[in-house]
């Protein structure tokens, strides 16, 4: 089974007109990720045996028999979960996430866990201790990251719908880098709960599907308060499907200049043609100023690796994990579990969050570092104050080569710098396929204000059924 | 802003890690560059700016302090990399070689 034609519409129809049985869509899924697996690295683990709930109610449960692919970092009961590090090789849960519990609920089959970046630290998914994933459009090059694996797995047709986690970029560059939809919903509206802590103020789970709509459906699930989780929103979820197939006359559509200038030749082109449908159909286009764009890595490399350096505390080789050998007492386990259990580029993140929170370096570096945030997100107060939706690249260039800044962090770093304002800002944000250039897909970010998803639901589909770019396939899949 | 070899293996101690000395020469270079890359923030004009460290909507949540029981110590246990008659096991707290 490969699901490039298909959507959630398309397959609960069959599902409940009984020419498919979920029991074989599991199975064909299984079987057709085992097939072309070899040549993505998509997945940590394969769970061959999933079966669908019981009991299915196609009518009342849109997801029901819907296979989903969960991304390796949100904790699964009976499914080892690594987050893609030799630190939690062996790992296997006791308890469900919140998102998985209503997945679950909703009667969808989990088929697996996706690769990522080891502890979704980093934007190309080679830093996994499994191994990197290949971007299906060109086996050669990166599927970004660190949701690198859930966006593969989509964009190559071996699921409908997965999860990622976004702390900086981590569902939209992926989602960009594979032509895909991907939305990082507003901070507080779906739970943490479950998902392995990054940047705890940052992280938040979101979903990648070829699809507008099937985001929509898959969110609808997933969102809502949760007593696991206090920082969840106690807002009323809306049925985000509503706001597709809108049309876009007299939506105030907001076009930062920074993001703009971050682009050139072919890759602005396909992005001002996308900002162009809008205006054609009535949307109101402003030119803007995001001022502190430049200051968003460094901003965020200190938030997110301080917080980073305290969330990975916890591992400390002791209750479960890996464990070092040979050690002498105590500390020494600590140690050298860690420094051997961890990758590079999590010690180095470690490092640079333990350096900003230690004595001396505080106010010059985290202190600072969270009055800029405020800063940042007074940006994204004024815009929103005269605009719906701010919209723009989701990335400056598309999918770079397996290995090409690998050995270069700082210029992996600057590989966000579209992206992270959204999570500084807490707002939601989104990006759907824009285009091809050299071959490759580039996204158009959308962004609107807290709890407003609406609004980029229905910017988002505007622009797929505008330029209709799901009718392409993926170039490095054909044999 | 100068980042030493000496900063490194003093952030490395409060961080529980080590690194071996092949790799400590090209670790500091590489972390001076974030670390100045990172001090760029220092440019902004942050006088009398809050600082934000959060981007919720709710103010402190209270829940009540509910004992649950957890029927699961054995799969518990399955998780632990060194244990012995049911308990985790580890290696002496202090060594005595490094108190003689």
């Amino acid at each position: 089974m490969n699901y490039l034609n298909e959507n959630i519409d398309s397959l609960n129809k069959k599902l409940k007109d009984g020419e498919i049985s979920a029991e074989s869509l599991a199975k064909d899924t299984i079987e057709n990720i085992k097939k072309t697996d070899e040549k993505l690295n998509a997945w940590i683990t394969v769970k061959e045996d999933a079966k669908p709930a019981e009991n299915l109610d196609f009518n009342a449960n849109k997801l029901a028999g819907i296979p989903i692919a969960i991304k390796d970092n949100i904790i699964t009961n009976g499914i080892k979960t690594t987050a893609a590090s030799h630190m939690l090789y062996n790992y296997m849960p006791m308890y469900d996430a919140t998102v998985i519990s209503k997945l679950k609920k909703a009667q969808a089959t989990i088929v697996g866990k996706t690769n990522l970046d080891e502890f979704a630290m980093g934007s190309s998914t080679e830093h996994s201790y499994y191994g990197a994933t290949h971007n299906p459009w060109n086996l050669d090059k990166v599927p970004g990251g660190s949701s690198g694996g859930s966006a593969a797995a989509v964009a190559s047709g071996q699921v409908v719908a997965a999860l990622g986690s976004d702390t900086g970029g981590s569902i939209r560059q992926p989602a960009a880098f594979n032509g895909i939809f991907g939305i990082k919903p507003t901070y507080g509206r779906v739970s943490r709960w479950g998902l392995i802590a990054f940047g705890s103020s940052l992280d938040q789970i979101g979903v990648m599907t070829k699809r507008v709509k099937d985001s929509a459906e898959v969110l609808n699930v997933i969102a809502g308060s949760d007593e696991h989780d206090s920082t969840v929103s106690e807002k009323e979820v809306p049925d985000f499907t509503s706001f597709i197939g809108q049309d876009v006359k007299g939506l105030r559509v907001a076009v930062p200049k920074e993001y703009m200038d971050a682009v050139s030749g072919e890759m602005r082109e396909v992005i001002q043609k996308q900002i162009d449908s809008l205006k054609d159909a009535g949307a109101i286009i402003n030119e803007v100023s995001l001022p502190h764009t430049k200051y968003v890595v460094p901003d965020y490399y200190i938030i997110a690796s301080s917080e980073a350096s305290s969330n990975l505390q916890r591992y400390d080789g002791i209750r479960y994990g890996y464990r070092a050998k040979d050690t002498k007492n105590l500390l020494d386990v600590y140690v050298k579990s860690r420094s051997e259990g961890f990758g590079t580029e999590v010690k180095r993140r470690i490092m640079l969050g333990s350096f900003a929170l230690s004595a001396g370096s505080y106010d010059r570096f985290f202190r600072q570092a969270a009055k800029v945030r405020t800063l940042i997100c007074d940006d994204f107060d004024k815009i929103f104050a005269e605009n719906d939706v701010i919209v723009g690249p989701t990335i400056t260039e598309p999918a770079f080569g397996i290995g090409e800044e690998v050995s270069d962090p700082i210029k992996m770093y600057n590989n966000d710098i579209l992206t992270i304002s959204a999570n500084l800002a807490g707002v939601p944000a989104a990006s759907v396929p824009a285009g091809l250039v050299d071959g490759m897909p580039v996204g158009l970010q959308i962004m609107a204000k807290r709890f407003d998803e609406g609004n980029v639901f229905k910017t988002a589909d505007f622009i797929e059924r505008t330029n209709k770019f799901y009718e392409k396939t993926p170039a490095g899949m054909e044999d | 802003m100068k980042i030493t070899k000496e900063n490194i293996n003093h952030v490395a101690k409060l961080s529980r890690l080590e690194f071996s000395d092949d790799v400590i020469d090209s670790f500091t270079k590489q972390m001076g560059d974030i670390i100045n890359m990172a001090d760029q923030l220092a440019e902004v004009d942050t006088e009398g700016v809050e600082e934000t460290v959060q981007v919720v909507d709710r103010d402190t949540v209270y829940r009540q302090d509910k004992p649950q029981h957890w029927e699961s110590r054995a799969e518990l246990m399955e998780n632990v990399p060194e244990k012995a008659d049911g308990f985790i096991k580890v290696p002496v707290i202090i060594d005595k070689d490094d108190n003689e």
